[in-house]
């Protein structure tokens, strides 16, 4: 009952595979983009904002099909990166970390955003006084108090990332072995006659790994605050 | 030579600074009720407000000049800073609030050594603690140590006073007049307070409305020792 098949083992290694691949290359610009959300002023922003908020409340189902129309192999975006880096996206395992990454971002952007908020700016006028140049500010002063919401942001977006479904079988299938994540092959398996036993057993996995997402998460936070009170 | 001449004019929604003088220190006090504009002329020093037109300078080097597009920005104007909360960053230690400076700038001839200005100011044993856990005294020592590890060629102080109670002014106002008389730089220094402005100024910018009602040079600044220093 408890003994996972190959193609679970499968499924559950990618899962995290894609997960970990989506969010730590989106990270990067996520932070970014919290930034000039959270700080600058310039025209566009409101576009900005809805843009990177449309996964969230979009049909997953939409978002796939768009990254289908851009990023398929015949999509002008597609060849371009398989002409010029050699990357394919569609139906590939990359495909679904591009999914994920992209169902995930709103979540990310908006936890850091409110930990970027929550900075008082004086601080880094201060470190402006000491000599830090704006960049050196960033990393120095606003990157380090914004770290409990930047771990955060990164791990709610890794547990969104590792249960995305509908933009990843939109966009990239349910291929076993290279786009099967856990949240497709339970869907597979639901639709499997006899295959109950499977299905529990994927589900319990999920959960593990989601609860286990969130209470890093949490660590994370509260180790920071209490560093911070030291 | 002047040390800071400043022509400029800002505005901000309803409040406007209208501002023409020249400071020659060693202690230029700015003082005047608040909304005078005395902390807003300081900032316009420091490079964190940039005004709408005018221009400023120190010692000779253009810091803003509207006309020609001339904004020096905070960081490169070796400054330091004494702001009226502190403004201790709380994920560093006080050492490394300490020495924060030291990252961004190379030292300069006259950088002090961090245990002569910790023992100045009593801080010495304070260093491996967190800012969150000081006193208020003892966080604006800290912040006033800070300044002076980042070898300003100018020290700037918003009524690092004010936020503290009767006794704890009393126990710093004596550190700040160490500083002083130990380091001899000049020193821009807003207040409120007739009392400190008698105590630590050489020169009383006296600011009203945004504007400048007089300057009362209290001692000769040729004869200053301090001003040559």
């Amino acid at each position: 009952m408890f003994q996972l098949s190959d193609v679970e083992t499968t499924a559950i290694w990618l899962s995290l595979k894609v997960a970990l691949v989506a969010t730590l290359a989106s990270l990067p610009l996520a932070i970014v983009v919290a930034w000039l959300l959270a700080r600058c002023r310039f025209p566009g922003k409101g576009l900005l904002n809805i843009l990177v908020h449309l996964p969230l409340v979009m049909p997953p189902v939409v978002t796939g099909y768009l990254l289908l129309i851009t990023f398929g192999r015949r999509a002008p975006a597609g060849e371009f990166l398989e002409s010029w880096l050699g990357l394919v996206l569609a139906f590939r395992w990359t495909g679904a970390a591009l999914a994920a990454a992209v169902m995930s971002f709103p979540l990310t952007v908006r936890a850091i955003r409110l930990s970027l908020e929550a900075i008082d700016s004086k601080l880094e006028d201060a470190a402006g006084t000491l000599g830090a140049a704006p960049l050196l500010v960033f990393l120095t002063v606003t990157l380090p108090l914004a770290l409990p919401g930047v771990l955060a942001g990164t791990v709610l977006g890794f547990a969104k990332a590792l249960g995305e479904f509908g933009a990843t079988i939109t966009f990239v299938s349910n291929i076993p072995g290279e786009t099967q994540t856990i949240a497709s092959a339970i869907y597979t398996t639901t639709q499997t006659p006899g295959a109950e036993a499977a299905t529990l057993r994927l589900t319990v996995i999920a959960i593990i790994i989601a609860a286990a997402a969130l209470g890093l998460s949490e660590y994370l936070a509260r180790r920071s605050q209490s560093e911070g009170r030291r | 030579m002047s040390r800071i001449a400043f022509d400029i004019d800002h505005r901000q929604g309803e409040f406007s600074l209208a501002a023409k003088g020249e400071l020659h220190g060693p202690v230029s006090v700015l003082s005047g009720v608040s909304g005078s504009g005395k902390t807003t002329l300081l900032n316009i020093i420091a490079g964190l407000v940039r005004p709408q037109s005018g221009r400023l300078s120190f010692d000779g080097t253009v810091w803003f000049d509207a006309a020609q597009k001339i904004f020096v920005p905070p960081h490169r104007r070796r400054i330091g800073y004494v702001f009226q909360e502190g403004r201790l960053l709380p994920h560093l230690s006080v050492r490394h609030n300490l020495t924060f400076s030291h990252w961004f700038r190379k030292p300069n001839g006259r950088s002090p050594a961090l245990t002569d200005v910790t023992d100045l100011l009593g801080i010495t044993p304070l260093l491996d603690r967190g800012p969150r856990n000081l006193s208020g005294g003892e966080r604006q020592r800290v912040a006033l140590a800070r300044a002076l590890l980042a070898s300003p060629d100018l020290l700037l102080m918003d009524e690092p006073l004010a936020s503290l109670d009767e006794a704890r002014r009393a126990e710093v106002l004596p550190y700040i007049e160490n500083v002083r008389d130990r380091y001899k730089m000049p020193i821009v220094y807003v207040t409120h307070s007739a009392d400190e402005a008698e105590r630590l100024g050489d020169e009383i910018v006296k600011l009203r409305d945004g504007k400048i009602q007089e300057i009362e040079r209290r001692r000769d600044p040729q004869t200053s020792v301090a001003f040559d220093g």
